[in-house]
């Protein structure tokens, strides 16, 4: 089976945000980056598979040239080898943008699968996947907590909402997006991350490029709703007030 | 036109779809548009004259048995013929997992501008912006759709109240309009929905609950979280992150894929506030962040904070509720 799962680099948990001079952006250049954590998942997911029916992972990512670092990461924890869709204007690019450059690139790997992260933890549009499946014509399933691929027939569990779930059954090649928590995550090994040194990243630049569909003309900290109050002082001072005023204030715990 | 797309399962409407007409009238009102709301499925006459009670243009039944059940393939053509015909300007949907579904597919294959999770609506010089939360809640991005119309719109479950939704002085009109739809070209084949296990402990009649996020740390430390539930009379309950890896059952989850809850206390430990969790709990009467981030976006809902250690501050807390 020849699947490709595609991931991106996002800022990392702990980055504190800050934006660029004209607002409308963040400042790149002060962020650390991470493997966004659905894609992480879906990472997985295509290596049990080729654990379990043989054939190659191909890591596709569509970002700048620091985008190099979680795909290195994906060829140590297991995959055979990458693409790159490399363009520094794609660290903020649309859903349309992204899956156009990553569906040029992959058109002619005709892939079994293409697995990828149910959404980003950056932009979090949740459409990459799905128009990457139209755009190669592909059907496709969304928010997926279990594979089951034989040959050419694919059955998959889709997450619906409030704990409910429901299978799905469509012919292969197919696109699907994973739901974090499908699977527990493997960590690279050295011998790993020594093997991933020596495996092929094919650059590709973008070919015709998409318009895009969206402009952000002002990006800023949120508006806070309510009013918080914060109870400042020593753990001992603020768990007593804290609990005076549940007691008193909210009258909430007895 | 403004088209209202609804969401209905087994003849029954998805909520979701009154905040969508709440957010179409604030659209309306700085575009002037007409609403009309499309009703795509089998058997959806009672779903839509529900709806026809909103105050809106018209109500159309988009039917077809291709339709039932949900697949991407058959919503998507059935939509497309619809918007098309009807000659939208926007396209607005509840941001569901359906939504999520098809809606993306629905936009490429239009070619038109999608803007999902939208939180909010303001005028920005002459074009209409849509407000989103980006970098998990973090920042807010004003985005203005490019490109030709319709522009395609999701709203985030609860930015818009079900009960602002205006209603008519008389039910709206209702007709149906039919669309050709291929059911051989559906590639999709989903069997009937069911339920995990059944939800043994159910969140949403607690009146207290203790919820733990990532700031935990390992699973042994659940069990000081569980000490204050305890001590304050609470359920345990997490945040997705951690049901996820077996530390706390998945039915004790709250978010959007897991329980929706409104408790009287809501007491976050170690808890960021992505907008899935924030989703499923913001109900609550009273919320306590206890976080060492001060900048987390669990701090925009909560209405007593404590910036700090919660190791120090839990054991604290049990001590002075025994007090």
């Amino acid at each position: 089976m020849k699947i490709a799962v595609c991931i991106k680099q996002v800022p990392t948990r702990e980055w504190q945000p800050r934006l660029n001079d004209t607002r409308t952006w963040i400042r790149d250049q002060d962020a650390s980056f991470e493997m966004n954590e659905p894609d992480a998942y879906a990472l997985e997911e295509s290596l049990r598979l080729k654990e379990k029916h043989g054939g190659e992972v191909v890591v596709c990512s569509a970002g700048p040239a620091r985008v190099a670092q979680v795909i290195r990461e994906a060829l140590a924890r297991g995959a055979d080898r990458a693409i790159h869709v490399e363009d520094e204007a794609l660290a903020s690019a649309d859903a349309f943008v992204t899956s156009g450059a990553l569906a040029a690139a992959m058109k002619d790997e005709q892939f079994d699968l293409v697995l990828t992260g149910l959404q980003s933890d950056d932009q979090g549009f949740a459409q990459v996947g799905v128009v990457l499946a139209e755009r190669l014509g592909r059907p496709h399933a969304t928010i997926i907590m279990e594979v089951q691929a034989d040959g050419s027939n694919l059955r998959v569990k889709r997450e619906l909402e409030g704990g409910w779930f429901q299978w799905v059954a469509m012919p292969m090649p197919a696109v699907l997006t994973i739901q974090s928590g499908i699977n527990q995550l493997r960590y690279a090994t050295l011998k790993g991350i020594m093997a991933a040194k020596k495996k092929e990243i094919r650059k590709v630049v973008p070919s015709a490029a998409v318009a895009p569909t969206q402009k952000i003309v002002s990006l800023y900290v949120p508006e806070k709703g309510k009013k918080t109050q914060i109870i400042g002082g020593s753990a001992a001072e603020a768990a007593k007030e804290l609990v005076r005023k549940l007691r008193d204030e909210a009258r909430v715990i007895s | 036109m403004i088209l209202v797309i609804a969401e209905q399962r087994d003849g029954k409407l998805n909520r979701a779809t009154w905040e969508t007409i709440a957010a179409a009238q604030q659209l309306a009102a700085a575009t002037s548009g007409p609403i009309t709301v499309v009703v795509p499925g089998a058997g959806v006459q009672t779903v839509a004259k529900e709806l026809a009670a909103a105050e809106v243009k018209e109500v159309v039944t988009v039917e077809n048995p291709a339709l039932e059940p949900y697949t991407p393939d058959g919503f998507t053509a059935a939509l497309q013929a619809a918007i098309t015909e009807l000659a939208a300007t926007h396209v607005l949907l509840p941001h569901t997992y359906q939504t999520r579904d098809f809606a993306p597919k629905l936009a490429a294959r239009m070619d038109r501008a999608l803007l999902t999770d939208v939180t909010g609506i303001r005028s920005a010089g002459a074009d209409t912006a849509f407000v989103r939360p980006m970098f998990q809640g973090k920042l807010t991005a004003d985005v203005v759709p490019q490109g030709p119309a319709p522009h395609f719109v999701t709203f985030q479950i609860g930015a818009y109240r079900a009960d602002q939704a205006a209603k008519g002085a008389s039910p709206a009109p209702m007709r149906a309009l039919t669309v050709a739809v291929d059911a051989a070209a559906i590639r999709e084949k989903p069997e009937p929905p069911f339920q995990q296990a059944k939800q043994a402990v159910d969140l949403s009649q607690a009146e207290r609950i203790v919820s733990v996020g990532r700031g935990i740390k390992e699973q042994a430390n659940i069990a000081l979280a569980q000490k204050l539930a305890e001590a304050l009379g609470a359920e345990i309950a997490a945040s997705r992150p951690i049901c996820d890896a077996g530390w706390l059952p998945m039915e004790r989850q709250v978010g959007s894929s897991g329980q929706t809850v409104a408790p009287k206390l809501y007491l976050a430990l170690g808890i960021s506030g992505a907008i899935q969790h924030l989703v499923g709990m913001k109900g609550a009467s009273t919320i306590v962040a206890i976080n060492k981030d001060p900048d987390a976006p669990i701090f925009e809902v909560a209405d007593y904070g404590i910036v700090g250690d919660l190791f120090e501050i839990v054991p604290a807390i049990i001590e002075a509720v025994k007090q």
